[in-house]
């Protein structure tokens, strides 16, 4: 039963690595840049999604609607100020900048919050007993949204025009255009599903673990770009098991070996893929291309 | 139909392209021969906008197209077959050929696909095939048959016949033929001069940047100078 009890608290986690490990995969797989500003949407969307139900007392859905809009529009907008007019410089300078863009997010809110965490009110109440353990409803539900979110998300790349299109981009962005797609509004398109999954990602990680402060998108978002690169970043399907992957190792650490080497386990198993399979489990390895 | 004016293109400090002009016509089909590293794809990506000119002014259909974004062209009836083919390998032949119709709506798609498969079997069979696992020739047939889908009026081709066996070579210049024939206006790259030369209506000759000569396809195919440098002497 504690097997099974640290399976789902591992799917739970597992699956708010998995929505952030989109955005990272999706970005990259269509600007070849890892975004490091994007654990700093899950933050934004965490304030935004507690400042619109304890301050302005609106109830839960049109809260969450608001944040995923706030987030959608602060990830196109970072993509069009700060890393469009880089699009052809050297990889190092997009880095750099992402980094740069990360800092000024998360000290604009330690300026605007404080460094004082605040606490969000779980929106899932009750639990389930599954033998002598309870499972929260805040889980269940977690692990619903994230289940629905991907296969949504599949369906989109693989069956929409606008998802042709990402697949386009992301291969050949030159004969992209040349078919007539307009690359930019593919990538703006891009960074506002990956921030939009991330402010759902925000949501559903403060009604588990209630507590919001600046910098809690450092270490979520860096565990969910490790999922992202064990499933091989730039793939879809890498991402969400990649982030189920990093999930139930966490938990089954945590529960059967010790709490404190929960993180020690995660970043392990990034060296273990850099040195063993780099281009990770689902990756083609093919993204070196000119 | 198409007319080049004075185009001078730099990678960095490299002139590529030295004031070349030159135009097409109508229901012509005229190509572009010259060695390696003469210019050719680059005239045709600053044609599509991939790449600018720091002069002149290129026009279709008498608008100005010099400064328009890349993905305006195939909406306007311009569309590049780049060299290499550049199909979507890990999309299926379908999914490519969408692609190609991308600025078409569903509806009109389904038929040009049609129209697609009755002028290529070949894809046909293959339709739910990964792109990059089709052999050479079928992708070339792929790249053709999806810069179709847009039904344009002008086709740029740049080096069809690159890596095919010769009887290949001669299906994909029979498909230029009738595909001008059908009233598609043909730019065809080629360093297969007499191939292409034996299709073209015109002509012109490239050398490091620069048009050294220009004339009527049969007038460069009888013209010793071409002969000894592009047709392998005789
Ligand atoms: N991206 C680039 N950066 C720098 N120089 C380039 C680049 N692309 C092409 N060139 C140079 O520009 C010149 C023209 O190249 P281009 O590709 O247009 O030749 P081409 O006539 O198409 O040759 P080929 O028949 O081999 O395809 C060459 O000297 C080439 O080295
Ligand atoms: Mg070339």
């Amino acid at each position: 039963m504690t097997l099974i009890y640290q399976l789902i608290n591992g799917l739970q986690i597992g699956s708010i690595y998995a929505l952030v490990a989109l955005g990272y995969s999706m970005v990259y797989g269509i600007v070849r840049l890892i975004n490091f500003a994007h654990g700093e949407i899950i933050m934004v969307g965490a304030y935004c999604v507690w400042f619109c139900m304890s301050r302005l007392a609106l109830p839960a859905l049109p809260a969450v609607a608001i944040t995923v809009i706030v987030c959608a529009v602060l990830g196109v907008s970072i993509e069009r100020i700060a890393y469009k007019p880089l699009r052809k410089s050297a990889r190092i300078s997009l880095l750099i900048t992402a980094i740069g863009v990360s800092f000024l997010l998360q000290n604009l809110a330690q300026l605007i919050f404080t460094a004082n965490p605040r606490m969000f009110t779980n929106l899932f109440t009750g639990s389930i007993a599954i033998g002598t353990q309870e499972i929260s409803a805040a889980t269940v539900a977690t692990i619903g949204v994230s289940v629905v979110l991907m296969i949504a998300l599949s369906v989109l790349v693989n069956k929409t025009r606008i998802g042709k299109a990402m697949r386009a981009v992301s291969e050949d962005a030159d004969a992209a255009q040349l078919m007539g797609i307009n690359v930019n509004s593919v990538i703006s398109f891009t960074f506002a599903i990956g921030s939009a999954l991330a402010a759902i990602a925000a949501v559903l990680y403060c009604c588990s673990y209630s507590q919001i402060s600046p910098t809690m998108g450092s270490m979520l978002g860096l565990k969910a770009f490790v999922a992202a690169v064990l499933g091989g970043i730039g793939s879809i399907p890498g991402a969400m098991t990649g982030g189920l992957c990093i999930g139930i190792a966490e938990s089954l650490t945590k529960g059967y070996i010790s709490s404190q080497l929960s993180d020690a386990v995660v970043f392990g198993i990034l060296i273990v893929v850099l040195l063993i399979k780099p281009t990770g489990i689902f990756g083609r390895g093919d993204h070196q291309k000119v | 139909m198409l007319k080049v004016d004075n185009i001078n293109v730099y990678y960095g400090a490299i002139h590529a392209i030295q004031g070349i002009s030159f135009d097409v016509k109508e229901g012509e089909i005229v190509t572009l021969i010259g060695a390696n590293g003469a210019g050719k794809s680059t005239i045709l990506k600053t044609i599509s906008g991939l790449l600018r000119s720091k002069t002149g002014q290129i026009t279709f259909m008498d608008k100005d197209i010099s400064a328009a974004m890349p993905h305006k062209l195939l909406p306007m009836g311009i569309s590049h077959v780049p060299e290499g083919r550049r199909i979507f390998q890990r999309m299926t032949v379908e999914e490519n050929l969408d692609m190609g119709g991308y600025i078409r709506n569903n509806k009109e798609n389904a038929a040009l696909v049609e129209s697609v498969y009755e002028r290529f079997p070949r894809l046909k069979e293959r339709r739910r095939q990964i792109a990059g696992t089709l052999s050479g020739g079928e992708q070339q047939m792929l790249a053709i048959g999806r810069a179709l889908m847009a039904s344009p009026k002008l086709v740029m081709l740049d080096e069809p016949s690159m890596g095919l066996a010769p009887l290949l070579v001669n299906q994909i210049f029979d498909i230029i033929q009738e595909l001008n024939k059908s009233g598609v206006t043909i730019l065809l790259v080629e360093q297969n001069a007499r191939m292409a030369l034996r299709i073209a209506h015109r002509g012109y000759v490239l050398e490091s940047g620069r048009i050294s000569l220009a004339d009527s396809a049969q007038n460069l195919l009888s013209d010793p100078n071409v002969q000894r440098a592009y047709l392998g002497g005789n």
